[in-house]
């Protein structure tokens, strides 16, 4: 059982990599990048190879996360967004995230046959998708607070400012208007998650804001108020608990075991 | 029936991604346009990824009719 939790974290952080290189190669293809060393048929065939790896590492995160009887994560939650039971809100934008990825790769594999206006107006939507499956990552992600995983999200971050901000400035000429736009929704985009980083998942007691079901908050909760609060602060929510998991099986940590202990 | 590949002048912003696929019959201009020569048919798997690969989709593989 914790075989499938183990591969639900690992592979949606290395998704969100992938994500990060594909949204990177795909901004450097527009904007021309391309030499000998790195031939621009090479980048264009990067992107599309390693969008279809990152479905790859979905498949199997989406599976485990179903798969894991732990979270009450349904079939349907896969494709509805925000009616899950367990942190709809940020599971939801994973959602979001996969449904907009599964529109952008089905479009781009009929982009002859859709025409290049219309391919091009959908993928825009590309940065929607990578901004909606980085916001699910630290918002339902359990390593949030794991410096590795903090790191990871700061170089992805990062990757896609940077991506974003260059397209942006080496955009020409035309379009200023739509370019100041773009700059100021990416500015407000970026102090928002910023801001809502800092005080939602690094902040105490995120699992319980989060939206995370009270059944397998309870026995977490339960400790929470008997500790003092001197030392972190933060509620040892279920998932957290299990970024550093003790040698037992992940459900006797959760629900049997404990109820076992108290009676 | 042999193919021919035509450039579509309006769509063509000259990122030149066709003349990498397919330098064998596809040169570029001194301004990165591309100037198309036959395609023999060995060449056509070629051909069809350079179309699906244009940027813009400005690069058509058309069917020659005979004269």
């Amino acid at each position: 059982m914790n075989l499938l939790w183990y591969s639900t974290r690992a592979t949606g952080e290395v998704a969100l990599l992938f994500l990060t290189i594909v949204l990177t190669l795909g901004v450097l293809s527009a904007l021309r990048v391309g030499g000998r060393r790195a031939p621009r048929f090479v980048l264009a065939g990067l992107h599309r190879t390693l969008t279809l790896a990152a479905l790859g590492f979905l498949a199997v995160h989406i599976a485990t996360t179903v798969a894991d009887s732990y979270a009450p994560i349904t079939v349907t939650d896969v494709v509805v967004p925000f009616g899950s039971a367990y942190r709809p809100i940020w599971l939801g934008l994973g959602t979001v995230a996969f449904d907009l990825l599964a529109v952008l790769t089905a479009t781009s594999l009929l982009r002859t046959r859709l025409g290049f206006r219309r391919w091009k107006a959908l993928h825009w939507a590309a940065y929607a998708c990578w901004l909606a499956a980085f916001v699910h990552a630290l918002g339902t992600g359990s390593d949030v607070r794991s410096s590795l995983f903090l790191m990871l999200a700061g170089v992805c971050a990062a990757a896609a400012l940077a991506a974003v901000a260059w397209r942006l400035a080496a955009g020409g000429s035309g379009n200023a208007g739509l370019r100041a736009g773009a700059g100021l929704l990416t500015l407000v985009a970026v102090l928002a998650v910023g801001a809502w980083t800092v005080s939602g998942p690094l902040a105490g007691g995120w699992a319980r804001r989060a939206g995370t079901p009270a059944s397998l908050l309870g026995n977490a909760g339960t400790p929470d108020t008997k500790a003092s609060t001197g030392t972190t602060g933060n509620t040892p929510a279920p998932r957290s608990t299990r970024a550093t998991p003790p040698a037992g099986d992940r459900d006797d940590d959760g629900d049997g075991d404990e109820g076992g202990d108290e009676e | 029936m042999s193919w021919r590949l035509r450039v579509d002048p309006i769509a063509c912003t000259a990122h030149g991604l066709c003349a990498e696929l397919l330098p064998e019959a596809i040169d570029l201009d001194e301004w990165g346009y591309p100037i198309i020569g036959p395609v023999p048919d060995r060449l056509l798997p070629l051909a069809r990824r350079a179309v699906a690969d244009c940027p813009t989709l400005a690069l058509l593989l058309e069917r020659d009719r005979p004269r």
